[in-house]
């Protein structure tokens, strides 16, 4: 109690027009930010491996177990904000139990165990059984157990069984790629239903959730693409690196048609709320919004791959373009996702007046623990990484 | 391969027809938990007979406010606080008074320090206002309610008399019910970290009493009492003044009913 009438007092003074005295304390904070863009680079990241499978892009062939890994990796961590910042997580298996079925949150259980246990653990286990095998009949010691353990204590490398391999691959990509879109698109829709919430409340919400996800998950493969290859002391496949551009710029071309849109439908209809919306944006939200989310994350990263696939600059001046376009695009996405959750609760539903977030450092919904839930899945990434190599020479050791 | 190999399929028919079996069973768990979802209890009405013999299925309750008999004193923000043991803190009410000034070039000054609970202090500045009103809220019970709607576990529900309840055992805090109310009638109890609002008093209700705000108001502004039962104030209220909800055009079917309720408030 102590603590939060600290928290709450000073935001008092905060305080612009008029808002309703129970919305002070602002519901939704750091935490729910991480959560869409955690789920977000999942989707994207997952959607890029599909590319690989469903659309044969031959060149994106060496991130495709990479995309695969860094899903998984971000999936692990995605309910861990959700969890912490519930009132009383050691209730939340009510969501699995008695489920409202009208509720979208409801859905996120069922959804994310479809993903993580239908899609993605089993594509990951098919992709990797032969290769898990053979591994484990060279390997001595702890790695031959983990790997045996891995593959299910399967042994079956006949040409018939890796065909079966191939071909389930096959259709879990394709099953995967509509639950990828359930998996984020329903995230957009826990937003864009809220009809109490004219910042939210948007058809185009999960449309425009899904393809920022794509182009934050493109983005950091690429990212991480580029950081592991020196690191292994391997050179960068340009032809892969130069693909993986050249989708993202697409992406970002889609996904920047899609706000503009959301934008100018907005402002077009002119709504009740358009005043407080418009006050927002030019005030509180305008360094979140138009600086950083459209300006440095959106049209700079757009400007600059342009000009490096038009002005056929050489490889090392490209990489660089990438590689920063990359990290501003992740602000960028970041940024968005702040805004929606954020943004869309700075203002009253009396739509006179505005509030203010403050972010705490310690606690459960404080900096800290945001930037751990940050940290893990970037831990939990190295430890797949070792466990399940998804280069392409760890697969031909063993052929 | 293998695990065909293991379940021992003989032939391709028997093989797809187990298969085509299973699939439709496993479908078929996924609605067990809507079965068994807690949505359901309220629709059971012997469930509502409550132990002193209430019958939920014989009322539908509903409250009128009266606009021009509001005279701001506050007296419901704070029997309700005592009532229903409300954190007393300017941040948590379960109802709440607001003043609005509307003034000659068309300004329109709302406010409700501490929710209306010490009262108003007159406005002594050069305003020119050419009118001015106060309006109590609460919760709407809405028949259409959004919070329901929204609610996971299904913690916040609609009684058959039409009282929109959380349930606090239930409730797991995840605030999607505050998102989604329309009329920042909701809040999280800072100790018991669950979702709160208020309840028309329920408690009291159900033993025949009316709820405390109603007690309380001096002039009163608010009418509490029956929707279905043709001879009850609360309808006679309805068909003597000029009725209106809050933000109709969100559907949300509130039971709450304003009387002179002026354009300005949303």
């Amino acid at each position: 109690m102590e603590d939060i009438v600290q928290h709450l007092t000073p935001l008092l003074k905060e305080v612009s027009g008029y808002i309703f005295p129970n919305e002070i304390e602002l519901h939704w904070g750091l935490l729910i930010v991480l959560y869409p863009y955690l789920t977000g680079l999942v989707a994207g990241a997952f959607i890029l491996a599909s590319l690989v499978k469903v659309f044969n892009v031959k060149e994106l062939q060496p991130t495709y177990r990479m995309s695969l890994l860094t899903a998984l990796a971000f999936l692990i961590v995605a309910p861990l904000p959700l969890l912490g910042h519930l009132g009383h997580p050691e209730k939340s298996y009510e969501i699995f139990l008695t489920p409202n079925t009208s509720s979208a949150m409801a859905m996120f259980g069922f959804v994310y165990a479809w993903y993580l246990m239908a899609v993605l653990l089993l594509e990951i286990w098919f992709d990797y059984r032969k290769d898990l095998i053979m591994w484990s009949r060279k390997e001595k010691g702890l790695m031959k157990w983990i790997h045996k353990l891995l593959s299910l204590f399967s042994s079956d490398v006949s040409e018939k069984a890796i065909r079966f391999d191939k071909k389930s691959v096959r259709v879990i990509t394709i099953i995967g790629i509509p639950s990828a879109f359930l998996l984020h698109g329903y995230v957009g829709f826990i937003f864009g239903s809220v009809k109490a919430n004219p910042f939210w409340s948007s058809v185009l919400m999960p449309i425009v959730f899904l393809f920022s996800a794509i182009v934050s998950g493109i983005a950091l493969v690429l990212l991480i693409y580029m950081i592991v290859t020196p690191m292994r002391r391997k050179p960068i496949d340009m032809l892969c690196l130069n693909k993986l551009a050249s989708y993202l710029f697409y992406v970002m071309i889609i996904d920047f048609s899609l706000e503009t849109l959301d934008f100018i439908h907005r402002v077009y209809e002119s709504e009740e709320s358009i005043h407080i919306i418009s006050e927002l944006v030019s005030g509180k939200l305008f360094v979140s919004l138009v600086v950083i989310q459209v300006l440095i994350g959106m049209l700079i990263p757009l400007g600059s791959i342009a000009a490096a696939k038009i002005f056929k600059l050489p490889d090392e001046l490209k990489k660089l373009i990438y590689f920063v376009a990359a990290i501003l695009v992740q602000m960028g996405i970041f940024s968005t996702r702040w805004n929606v959750v954020i943004g869309g609760q700075l203002f009253s539903k009396s739509f006179r007046g505005l509030t203010t977030y403050k972010m705490t450092f310690f606690g459960l919904e404080g900096f800290l623990v945001s930037f751990i839930i940050l940290i893990m899945p970037i831990v939990i990434l190295y430890i797949l990484f070792k466990l399940l190599p998804p280069w392409d020479e760890a697969r031909q050791q063993v052929t | 391969m293998n695990i065909l190999k293991i379940l021992n399929f003989t032939n391709q028919s028997q093989k797809r027809r187990s298969f085509v079996k299973m699939f439709l069973l496993s479908v078929a768990a996924i609605a067990i938990p809507g079965r068994s979802g807690s949505q359901e209890k309220p629709k059971k009405k012997s469930g509502w007979l409550l132990a002193d013999g209430y019958d939920a299925t014989e009322h539908l309750w509903g409250m009128g406010v009266n606009i021009n008999d509001c005279i701001g004193c506050g007296r419901c923000v704070a029997a309700c606080k005592e009532e229903n043991n409300v954190p007393r803190l300017p941040f948590f009410f379960r109802t709440w008074v607001e003043r609005y000034e509307i003034e000659a070039n068309g300004r329109v000054s709302v406010s409700s320090p501490n929710g209306g609970y010490d009262s108003f202090k007159p406005e002594l500045s050069d305003k020119q206002t050419i009118r001015s009103f106060f309006v109590p809220k609460l919760c709407n019970h809405c028949d259409n309610p959004p919070c329901v709607q929204v609610c996971p576990v299904g913690a916040t529900f609609k009684t058959v008399d039409g009282v929109i309840l959380v349930d606090s055992d239930y409730c797991i805090g995840c605030r999607y019910c505050i998102q989604a109310c329309p009329y920042g009638a909701r809040f999280l109890h800072p100790v018991t970290r669950t979702a709160e609002k208020c309840t028309f008093c329920y408690h009291r209700i159900t033993k025949g009493m009316s709820p405390a705000c109603v007690e309380n108001c001096p002039t009163q502004a608010r009418i509490f009492g029956e929707l279905k039962k043709g001879a009850s104030p609360l309808v006679r209220f309805k068909r003597m003044h000029n009725i209106n909800v809050l933000k109709p055009n969100l559907n949300t079917e509130p039971k709450v009913y304003y009387a002179n309720l002026d354009m300005e408030v949303s």
